[in-house]
């Protein structure tokens, strides 16, 4: 019977081409290797794949779409309620959702969920998207803070359901972290250009350049007559260390690192104007994807060896596993249990060095990973000359700054209620990284989700309210 | 596209350029800045805003010809495009009554200077200004400056910020002034600070460190300011002049020079 058979392989750049480019790593499946792990599906009656994705995708109904050959028309299924399938398709940690809870996956392996999904949505944009048809007007309209998997989500969402959604990208590109921080090699950029294309051919309307709480203000969107806003700011503002030395020339948050390299294309300086340095000897401080990301730029801008360096364990880091083998396959090294206590520089200003500590790990924490602490007296040096704190970021404050009577958390991230994802603020909404802190695309865009169809409600009341 | 409208050539390498940006004209205020990239792979240039024109939807922005990319901004004439103009970044320097005020701007910052000038004296400060340049060949908008304040004064810096520091210890000694405020290249915003700390004037100082995104994201311009480590584009980028550590600033600002240098070499061969 199919459904016993192994999954099938996505074929993948070699290890020592790819560290060479910034070409797509995940070749993607051919046709046929898609029809045949199509083909294990056991098409449960009660799909409990579906129940693991945060924005309900008719899995077993796009999964048999594609073993008919039907692509185009699997694509337009996982579009019904997910506006982004080619990147979701990429950089889901699907292990953790639809394919964790797949029955094949009780005695062997799970049905490669993403993949498939990868597989339509490529097959859809390289037979060319038809533009969908549009929903008639039904009066309404909102403004969406921030280009990234939430927002997208939520003005596809309203304007599948009529109403007109415009788009306030702060940066001079859309997209949020799917173009500044998700390197080429995981998510080719010309991919996000056509998820966005294809969400403005719904018909919104993408305003760049336009930081809100700077160049307009929540309250001025509101007078500039829109009904409601929905605030996917993302999670912008990168952490540090707080040592000694972290101001050092060469060192970095990964935020910068991948902005320069991703949305500024600093390796193709000097014909791109955005210079970056990347020295010999690079540590990469944290253990999550874009710790992971950060890293594997680093060994493709020229670093010769390039250092993970975490504080838990393999079993503890927050990075999906196949972004960690395909890190250590590429040759980075991985430090486990090991953390920056100091950054050492020359008289010039420049990092050299750092001190490091190794750690024990004791009981769970709040997290559910067991919680790492400093071992005395082992403390010893590393020579590096780049690093790069990958260690989390918190939300950019500059609209909760802006904004008043929005209530945010002491770690900045804006309150909303969980089932509305409405704010303290009647007709403003919140979703994706600014509430949830850093997270998943998948988990903004269910956010976005839920908050598009309060937003169509509320909208709704209004209107009636208004008659 | 936001349309450059007028240019003025400055010797020997400053431009202004007023560009037609409605939303930042209408939000535009003394001490914030705007993020201007020239074409698709330029980079994001932090320009501090020395005028706003609601009226005309335009903005008004000096910058002088140092590196490539201001090199590739100074290429654009009246009628062409500048691909992103994105603003007003950054906190606008408050304008309250202070008394005495005195402002000192350095290089490129004339305009700047002018537009914080003249909006301080609009509620009530009396306006102290001193031009600061390298040469008496670098002084601009001076008439201009001279209107718009009580009182006015230039200096050519030849020797290291001392013609600036003694003529700044003058006018505080002589007067009641109630803050400093200054831009301009990084040593000559510390000569006046430190002039100013010793004399128990508090100082404003504006920096702008290596900026990314410009907007809180990457925190390639913390600085650090009282012991704090401070983003110049979200915290700034006004400070406290006696709280900033200038030598961490300096260093920092120094890092990608070597990479400017190609870029400008190749800029100025025609190659880029």
């Amino acid at each position: 019977m199919a459904s016993g058979a192994q999954q099938v392989e996505m074929p993948k750049q070699a290890p020592r081409d790819r560290t060479r480019n910034f070409d797509e790593v995940a070749l993607g499946y051919s046709e046929e290797q898609a029809v045949a792990e199509a083909s294990r599906c056991l098409r449960c009656k009660n799909p409990r794949c579906v129940k693991g994705c945060p924005v309900g995708v008719d899995i077993p109904g796009f999964v048999g779409l594609v073993k008919e050959r039907r692509h185009v028309e699997a694509a337009r299924r996982i579009k019904e309620t997910n506006s982004l399938p080619a990147v979701c398709g990429r950089v889901c940690p699907q292990e953790n959702q639809c394919q964790m809870n797949c029955v094949l996956g009780v005695k062997g392996q799970p049905l490669a969920i993403g993949r498939l999904e990868r597989y339509a949505a490529d097959y859809e944009r390289g037979s060319g998207v038809q533009t969908p048809e549009q929903t008639p007007r039904r009066g309404g309209r909102v403004a969406v803070v921030g280009s990234g998997p939430s927002g997208l989500t939520v003005a596809a969402e309203l304007q599948r359901r009529g109403r007109q959604a415009d788009i306030y990208e702060s940066l001079h590109a859309p997209g949020g972290v799917l173009m500044y921080g998700i390197p080429e090699f995981r998510l080719p950029k010309e991919i996000v250009q056509a998820e966005v294309d294809y969400v403005r051919s719904l018909g919104v309307d993408l305003h760049l350049d336009s930081t809100i709480g700077r160049t307009l203000t929540v309250g001025e969107l509101f007078r500039a007559g829109y009904d409601a806003v929905f605030i996917g700011s993302g999670a912008g503002l990168p952490h540090f260390l707080s040592v000694p030395g972290e101001n050092l020339k060469g060192v970095c948050s990964a935020n910068e690192f991948l902005i320069r390299t991703n949305l500024m294309k600093a390796y193709r300086f000097p014909e791109y104007r955005t210079p970056i340095t990347v020295g010999r000897r690079v540590a990469v401080i944290g253990g999550g994807n874009v710790a992971m990301d950060s890293a594997r730029c680093a060994l493709r801008l020229g670093g010769e060896k390039v250092y993970v360096v975490y504080r838990r364990g393999k079993g503890e880091l927050p990075a999906r596993m196949e972004e960690a083998e395909n890190a250590e396959e590429e040759g980075v090294e991985f430090m486990f249990q090991t953390n920056p206590v100091r950054f050492i520089g020359d008289d010039r200003g420049y990092v050299t060095g750092m001190e490091c500590v190794r750690m024990e790990l004791g009981e769970p924490d709040a997290s559910g990973r067991r919680s790492p602490s400093p071992i005395q007296g082992s403390e010893f040096a590393l020579d590096v000359d780049t690093v790069i704190v990958a260690i989390g970021q918190s939300p950019n404050p500059i609209i909760q700054q802006t904004t008043e009577g929005l209530e945010a958390t002491r770690r900045g991230t804006i309150v909303v209620d969980e089932g509305t994802m409405a704010t303290s603020i009647r007709g403003v909404y919140a979703g994706g990284d600014v509430v949830s802190g850093a997270a998943t695309v998948i988990s903004a865009m269910g956010a976005g989700r839920a908050a598009a169809a309060a937003i169509d409600g509320y909208i709704e009341k209004k209107c009636q309210s208004a008659m | 596209m936001y349309k450059v409208t007028e240019r003025r050539d400055y010797p020997p390498n400053v431009r202004m350029f007023r560009v037609r940006a409605p939303a930042v004209s209408r939000k535009a205020a003394p001490g914030q800045f705007v993020i201007a990239r020239v074409n698709e792979r330029g980079e994001r240039i932090p320009i501090t805003i020395a005028g706003a024109e609601p009226g005309e939807d335009t903005v008004t922005v000096y910058f002088a010809e140092v590196g490539a990319s201001t090199r590739d901004l100074g290429r654009l004439g009246e009628g062409d495009g500048i691909l992103n103009f994105s603003g007003p970044l950054g906190n606008a320097i408050p304008l309250k009554g202070y008394g005495e005020v005195l402002c000192v701007a350095g290089g490129v910052f004339q305009g700047v200077n002018l537009y914080l000038a003249k909006a301080l004296r609009g509620v009530g400060n009396r306006v102290t200004c001193v031009q600061v340049a390298s040469d008496a060949g670098h002084l601009f908008l001076v008439d201009e400056t001279r209107e718009a304040c009580d009182e006015s004064h230039t200096v050519v810096e030849e020797d290291e910020g001392r013609g600036v520091k003694g003529l700044v210890a003058g006018l505080l000694d002589e007067g009641e002034t109630g803050r400093v405020f200054t831009f301009g290249p990084v040593p000559m915003q510390r000569a006046v600070a430190e002039v100013a700390s010793a004399r128990g004037v508090p100082s404003s100082v504006s920096l702008y460190p290596v900026m990314v995104d410009g907007t809180g994201m990457c925190g390639a311009c913390r600085v650090t300011v009282g012991g704090a480590t401070r983003f110049a584009c979200i915290d700034g980028p006004e400070f406290d002049g006696a709280d900033v550590d200038f030598d961490e600033l300096t260093s920092r600002l120094r890092y990608y020079t070597p990479q400017e240098k190609i870029a400008m070499v190749l800029s100025e061969r025609g190659v880029l």
